[in-house]
């Protein structure tokens, strides 16, 4: 896929050694940027994107030919605004969007990695991504921002590198994957795994798409992005274009019809063997074990100004697990903001229009800006 | 700015480390930052004023004093502020032992349920008295825990806390308690404000 036009690639020569124990070198990052990189340097802000993602934040996805993924977020005169600031952002590796992943050929053996990429960790993400600021001499950052997989970028990135940011913005995350989560990633592998067409990874080499088994997963995980009031109130049991059931196993309601929609769009746009690979980077997700157990130590290096937020009816990453990152920081005196927004949209809050959300991002990052 | 926060602002050092529980829009915090170039954290439940201290770029945490000053190392503060809020809290004596483990001091400031308009108008009307600081009726009040100066200075003798400066206030007017003239400034004062350690 880094073949594609309008996908900018970073060629990264150092080498860089996995979690997993492999090192890679002469690597690929596909990256997008925002906005412009002011003289003092002092305005970048380096987005991270969550499991679906990819490094076109906002304005038209020259790949889909679609809205970016925070569209709401970042932009002119928007909470991330990109008349101020310099906006980087990378698809991850293991990613499917031009970045170093299971989808690029093998050198060794001639053929796309599949399954015999190495298993990459959030850690290693991070650690990619870091040469980003090199290739834009950028000294420091002014802000780290990301949800969910994004927030764990965002933790790990200041653990590895405290004194590479002035303001860190993890978004409902958490610093540990919760069991629920793996359960639910686990789910979405196995409906991979289970499709005929995946065949152990290889589907490539043989020019099919287990695109049945991915689509499920993401039906799967769809579901764990909204919330029951939220799917209550716009679907409710609304029918779709029929009067009555239809007694067979059709999409009858529009909540069915709605995810099946959801599936089959996301095949279209997504590898398969990027969907295992991410999820089991954010399953393998633990800073808290990483610090024997104190989350503290993972930010005692940093003189970062925090700024945390979650959602009420996020039950993927709730409340609790993002402000067990808030108490962690207060156990050592950082500086750390917190707000819970209100909204009925799930753990999807911060995609989507929530403008509560969206005026106290801005608010903290220009406040913040201007006491530079 | 209210005579309450010039007398808070006073009991506080210059660049000291504040912790404002209850902190409300930020008004104190803004003005300790103004006059006392403090480092000032702030703690709000109420989620429209915590939006309204993000927007003055204030450090404020969404909680609950009941639950989360627990979070909060010993001594972590120089000075914890509760203004006017004790009488709100379902466990009074939790938050004080709560603050004073935090802060090196506190300062707490209540509401003075003595102050002599509210004794009479309990005396003569016999209802529930309402004020201009206690302005809620009883069945929707905030305020379950009320106390007069008395009441405060009692129950810090009681729990060994040392009470290094009790101010009283009565319109913008300010005197110190002592244990002379406790009766006559529990019966006075409208405001009573203790800079408090363990």
């Amino acid at each position: 896929m880094n073949t594609k036009k309008n996908i900018k690639i970073l060629t990264v020569d150092k080498p860089l050694k996995l979690d997993c124990g492999q090192i890679i070198a002469n690597y690929p990052i596909a990256y997008e940027t925002y906005g412009s990189l002011n003289d003092k340097k002092d305005n970048a802000i380096l987005v991270f994107h969550a499991l679906t993602g990819d490094q076109f934040v906002t304005g038209i996805n020259p790949i889909t030919n679609k809205d970016g993924w925070w569209s709401f977020a970042v932009g002119p005169n928007k909470s991330i605004d990109t008349n101020k600031y310099f906006v980087i952002c990378a698809n991850v590796i293991g990613g499917c969007m031009g970045s170093f992943g299971p989808s690029h050929e093998n050198p060794k053996t001639k053929k796309k990695y599949g399954t015999d990429f190495p298993v990459i960790t959030i850690n290693d993400m991070v650690n990619a991504q870091i040469n980003l600021l090199d290739h834009f001499n950028i000294e420091k950052l002014f802000s780290v921002v990301g949800g969910s997989m994004g927030g764990m970028q965002v933790l790990q990135f200041v653990s590895n590198y405290p004194n590479k940011t002035k303001t860190v913005v993890p978004i409902a995350c958490t610093s540990s994957h919760s069991a629920q989560n793996i359960a639910f990633n686990e789910l979405g592998r196995q409906a991979i795994a289970a499709d005929h067409n995946w065949q152990d990874g290889d589907y490539s080499s043989k020019n099919i798409v287990p695109d049945k088994g991915l689509a499920v997963a993401r039906m799967a995980a769809h579901i764990t992005y909204l919330s029951k009031k939220g799917l209550q109130e716009k679907f409710g049991r609304k029918l779709q274009e029929r009067d009555d059931l239809k007694f067979g196993f059709d999409a009858d309601f529009q909540i069915e019809s709605y995810l099946r929609y959801q599936g089959s769009v996301f095949v279209d746009r997504f590898d398969a063997n990027s969907y295992l690979y991410i999820t089991r980077a954010m399953d393998y997700f633990d800073l808290v074990k990483e610090f024997n157990g104190n989350l503290s130590d993972a930010f005692k290096n940093t003189k970062a100004k925090f700024f945390v937020i979650s959602f009420t009816s996020d039950w993927l990453y709730p409340t609790q697990e993002n402000k067990d990152i808030v108490i962690a920081l207060n156990a050592i005196g950082a500086d750390v903001g917190f707000v819970e927004i209100e909204s009925d949209k799930g753990h999807d809050s911060f995609l989507l229009d929530v403008p509560d959300f969206l005026k106290a991002l801005k608010n903290f990052l220009d406040k913040s800006y201007s006491e530079n | 700015m209210k005579s309450e926060f010039k007398i808070i602002s006073s009991l506080i050092k210059q660049n000291s480390h504040v912790l404002d529980v209850g902190c409300g829009d930020g008004v104190l915090m803004e003005y300790l930052l103004k006059e006392k170039k403090v480092n000032i954290r702030g703690i709000e439940i109420s989620k429209s004023k915590v939006q309204n201290c993000i927007a003055k770029g204030l450090t404020i945490i969404e909680g609950n004093a009941e639950e989360d000053l627990k979070q909060f190392p010993d001594k972590s503060f120089d000075y914890v502020v509760l203004s006017q809020t004790l009488q709100a809290f379902l466990n009074p004596e939790n938050v004080i032992n709560q603050l004073l483990r935090i802060g090196k001091q506190a300062i707490v400031t209540i509401p003075n349920f003595g102050y002599w308009k509210i004794r009479l108008h309990l005396l003569l009307k016999g209802t529930m008295p309402i004020t201009r600081t206690l302005p809620d009726e009883w069945y929707n009040t905030p305020n379950i825990h009320l106390c007069t100066i008395k009441d405060f200075v009692f129950f810090s003798k009681k729990k060994n806390f040392n009470l290094s400066k009790s101010i009283a206030m009565k319109s913008n007017k300010i005197s110190y308690i002592n244990d002379l003239n406790l009766n006559i400034k529990n019966l006075s004062s409208n405001l009573g404000i203790f800079l408090i350690e363990k």
